[in-house]
């Protein structure tokens, strides 16, 4: 019952055998193996397993993988460029934006998102655009800070 | 500052590069050869008795491998401390909470565990719940434990002092309360664990624990192995808080599993389940009574606590002491009495979560004293700085203040705040307000009684050299403490941090107690500066004995080593080196210094492995009353804040506008490290006064065990925080460093209670301040003010004093036990 779809992760053309029940982050961490990506809860909520398709943030848990289709996907282990870390990472780093490290990699995503639409977000808007990834750790203030570093 | 190479800096975290990669590895992200799935069928009733289990369906089911109920497993109990073990791994008889353990299944995937789980038939009498407090005390009530009549885990009783003779001096005697509701810890990461049973007859349990020690303990003693024959493993963890702090029923059901089927077992909590397992932080009904003299001094402290416990104690019998004991401190106390009582309802077991026990009591007591600071005309930070306690002060309960930064916490807050500008000079709907917080830097006391090290460290130089190794069973859970180890021995030693390496979370590495009460900056970080002392002796012996130069005459620093009167000829040690070596690009250069990393090449050549270790257990604290234990801590980190908001005075809702916070962690290893726990515990503290409330139905459903109905912080929700660090010199910790991850959360929910005071001059004695609670203590006030207008202007006495600020506060909060989560 499973069906195959080609999908491209991470400039990687992959064809995946998928179940129609299955969710797109458990493609993608249990299929391709890219566990980077997280899931925190399962129902959207958190924002933990948030991953680009087609330029868009997305809760990977909540799209079918076969929703993928012919698709393009950008996961936390896609945004290092062959030069290094994308300049949000090395901030994040720098900050002190990072302690359990849960919700980094899909924090990572929406700001990048964020950047990759608007490069000179007001605070407000870095805080909205990261409004839908719960960390419980630290208190947002180094990762709002991380991201301004980086905007224009 | 500047005293250190290493320490006391902003250093990135030796774990950032693999995070921001997502090459982190927590457990869900783990697969085993041969991996089966586990999943759990857990009791959809609150109380009930269990007639009968039909697994026969499931065990049918094509691809199951093993189901596990009581029958199985046995019913050795166990639970979090020795005193109090009343948990089996299923239950056999009675289910005494909704998600409550009945049996387990382990299947090739988690689709087919899961439909085994679906296909095993419980018959149940339903038996009569008691949900809140006071009906679980009421006489008859249903007994969920047979050996805890009236439902009481644990009872309290300790009066330090002579409380009445104190109160007869007092000028002043002010009595209120405060309830909370349960919280969740809400981090972000399910627990998950994988149990692999080899052939060997060892049981490797790779778990989402916050210690790794406890969990290997209680994995033994309930499944009947050698201690010594199983190992816990601590991947990444993604947060924990407390109720990560000890074994839960699916680490011990997925070894069991492991073990039945001799393959490795994988299982998860869903975001659901972790509401169902709880442990978190207890609903409290604190009521409390301060005795002061007209100049502010404070005489006595009564209180009495009621804690809503849930099915099982868990941590529970620590709480209620700890709610007590911790309000012995910072201010100058000569009397105290308390009264707690732990209490069974069914619901899910709470625990400990950040501030284990006393974030609520400190929110009563806090609240309480600027009560009575404006009834006696006291500016409250006055009143707390004429009370405070200074370094050496011992409290009534026995607790030694061996540094005390406090007053300069006051001093910082109140200063950076523009405190003495905006107090009482905010118009209404507007206001500021302030807190003091107090918290152990690490238990006194393992859990289980015992003369264990609480932390043991080794440290082994590489062979070849230039590298050390550090090898801690401590659990780094996101606080950073694998970072804060690493800067530790590479001070020690005297070497760069990027020459050190650091495994931990490992039991075969050693003793550690885990991370919970604050405890291993001090405990574990002492353990690893002995044990980074230890290898750079050895490193300088062999050197002595090659140079012919005193050890005490020598020294490492910045991974060179020093020679503190003349410089020997070091050129037949280098040329040893470089003889072994040939071929190496990176070979000193004959004009640099004798490096470290030729140094321990020749310490190995000449005793073999260079092997340093670390122990740490505190001395014998506290007094000797029962439950003195609990609260004892070989140090103390305190804190204080400012908080500053305005309220929506049409809805009611609060918007927290600014924080102000200073926290004495002591030294500060890693300062990025600090302001991110202080900020952290902000948040967290936040979370709780203005909206985090588990909620049940009438039938004890969680009615929001997910992370959009159950509402923590969001990027929107944070104000600007001011983080502030006080240094003072702890004499216990190591380089004088101590706590910062529990007791920067103990100021923020009474400064936010006293600010919200502030702008609508009313006092509100429930939480969270969500806007329908602030709006009714607005609406009130308002009628009370009318209703005080009216007779005034009846009697036409009216003064013109009624648009002050009452101080004669309106108690809203519905005041009885039986609040459950409305």
């Amino acid at each position: 019952m499973k069906k195959l779809i080609r999908v491209t992760v991470n400039d990687v053309a992959h064809e995946v055998a998928v179940r129609p029940n299955q969710t797109l982050v458990d493609m993608i961490r249990y299929d391709l193996g890219l566990t980077g990506t997280k899931n925190g809860c399962g129902e959207g909520d958190c924002g933990a397993c948030t991953v680009i398709l087609d330029g868009t943030p997305v809760n990977s848990c909540l799209v079918l993988a076969m929703q993928a289709d012919g698709r393009t996907i950008t996961t936390i282990e896609g945004v290092e460029s062959g030069e290094g870390l994308h300049p949000l990472q090395q901030a994040f780093i720098d900050k002190g934006a990072i302690q359990c490290g849960f919700c980094t990699p899909g924090m990572v995503l929406s700001a990048k998102s964020l950047l990759d639409e608007n490069p000179a977000p007001s605070e407000e808007e870095i805080r909205e655009g990261i409004s839908g990834n719960l960390c419980r750790c630290t208190g947002y203030l180094q990762i709002i800070d991380a991201v301004k570093s980086v905007a224009k | 500052m500047g005293a250190y190479d290493v320490i006391n800096s902003r250093a990135a975290r030796v774990d950032a590069s693999d995070k921001v990669r997502g090459r982190a590895v927590y457990v869900d992200d783990m697969k085993m050869p041969g991996m089966l799935f586990g999943a759990m069928l857990q009791s959809p009733l609150a109380h009930a008795e269990i007639l009968d289990i039909d697994t026969t369906a499931a065990r049918r089911l094509p691809g199951v491998k093993s189901v596990l109920t009581s029958k199985e497993a046995g019913l050795v109990k166990y639970g979090v401390s020795p005193a109090r073990y009343d948990e089996t791994i299923f239950c056999h008889d009675r289910v005494r909470h909704v998600g409550d353990n009945i049996a387990a299944v382990a299947a090739v995937d988690l689709d087919t565990a899961l439909e085994a789980v679906s296909l095993i038939k419980v018959e149940y009498r339903e038996l009569p719940a008691v949900f809140t407090v006071e009906e679980a005390m009421a006489e008859g009530a249903p007994v969920l434990h047979e050996a805890y009549p009236r439902n009481l885990t644990a009872e309290v009783h300790h009066e330090f002092g002579d409380v009445e003779a104190a109160f007869a001096q007092c000028d002043l005697i002010k009595t209120s309360s405060l309830v909370n509701k349960r919280q969740d810890a809400a981090f972000i990461e399910p627990p998950g664990c994988i149990a692999s049973f080899d052939y060997s007859g060892c049981l490797t349990l790779y778990s989402s624990t916050q210690v790794p020690h406890y969990l290997q303990r209680v994995v033994a003693m309930v499944l009947g192995l050698p201690v010594g024959k199983v190992r816990v493993v601590k991947p990444y963890v993604g947060g924990g808080f407390g109720p990560k702090a000890g074994a839960n029923h699916m680490d011990l059901a997925a070894s069991l599993l492991s073990m039945k089927t001799g393959k490795p077992v994988k299982m998860n909590f869903d975001r659901k389940q972790v509401f169902m397992h709880g442990r978190a932080r207890h609903q409290f009904f604190h009521t409390i009574t301060t005795g002061v003299k007209k100049d502010g001094s404070i005489m006595a402290l009564k209180h009495q606590c009621h804690l809503n416990g849930g099915a099982y104690s868990s941590f529970g019998i620590a709480t209620v002491y700890y709610s007590g004991s911790l309000l012995g401190g910072p201010y100058k106390l000569p009397a105290m009495k308390y009264d707690g009582y732990r209490v069974y309802t069914n619901l899910p077991a709470c625990g400990a979560q950040r501030g284990h026990g006393a974030v609520i009591a400190r929110a009563c007591w806090e609240q309480q004293l600027d009560m009575i600071a404006e009834e006696l005309g006291i500016d409250p930070i006055e009143l707390r700085l004429k009370n405070m306690m200074t370094v050496g002060d011992v409290t009534c309960n026995h607790l030694n203040m061996s540094s005390l930064g406090m007053k300069d916490c006051v001093e910082a807050v109140r200063d950076r705040s523009g405190w003495k500008e905006k107090k009482g000079n905010l118009p209404p709907g507007k206001g500021i307000g302030m807190s003091c917080g107090f918290f152990v830097s690490g238990a006194g006391y393992s859990i289980y009684r015992s003369e264990t090290w609480h932390g043991t460290v080794i440290i082994k130089l590489s062979e070849d050299g230039g590298t050390a190794l550090v090898y801690t069973a401590s659990a780094e859970i996101g606080q950073g403490s694998d970072t804060t180890f690493a800067m530790i021995a590479a001070e020690a030693i005297g070497i760069p941090l990027e020459w050190v390496r650091l495994e931990s979370g490992d039991t075969d590495f050693g003793l550690d107690l885990g991370a919970y009460s604050s405890r291993q900056t001090l405990m574990t970080g002492l353990a690893t500066k002995e044990a980074g002392e230890a290898v750079k002796r050895q490193v300088l012996e062999v050197l002595s004995e090659e140079l012919g130069i005193p050890v005490e005459d020598m020294d490492i620093k910045k991974g060179v080593i020093i020679f503190k009167r003349e410089t020997p000829d070091i050129t037949a040690l280098r040329t040893r080196y470089i003889k072994e070596h040939r071929g190496w690009t990176d070979n000193p250069s004959p004009d640099e210094p004798l490096s470290f990393r030729e140094a321990s090449r020749i310490a190995f050549l000449s005793r073999g492995s260079i092997v340093g270790t670390g122990k740490y257990k505190p001395p014998v604290l506290g007094g000797d009353h029962k439950g003195a234990t609990v609260g004892t801590s070989p140090a103390y980190g305190c804190s204080a804040q400012v908080v500053e908001l305005s309220v929506d005075m049409g809805t009611g809702k609060i918007n927290i506008e600014k924080i102000t916070d200073a926290h004495d962690c002591g030294l500060a290893i890693n300062r990025t490290s600090v302001e991110g726990q202080m900020i952290g515990s902000v948040s967290m503290g936040l979370g709780e006064a203005l909206f985090e409330e588990v909620k049940f139905d009438d039938k004890g459903r969680v009615l929001n065990g997910d992370l959009a109905e159950y509402k923590i912080p969001r990027a929107l929700d944070m104000p600007a925080v001011e983080p502030v660090i006080v240094e003072s010199d702890e004499p216990n910790g190591p380089f004088g460093a101590k706590e910062v991850g529990e007791g920067a959360i103990m100021p923020a929910i009474p400064a936010i209670l006293n600010a919200a005071y502030d702008a609508i001059g009313v006092r509100i004695f429930e939480l969270p301040l969500k806007p329908e609670r602030v709006y009714q203590a607005i609406k009130q006030y308002n009628q009370k003010l009318a209703k005080q207008g009216a007779e005034e202007m009846s009697s036409a006495k009216r003064d013109g004093n009624l648009c002050t600020k009452d101080a004669q506060a309106i108690d809203i909060s519905s005041q009885k036990m039986n609040v459950k989560g409305k």
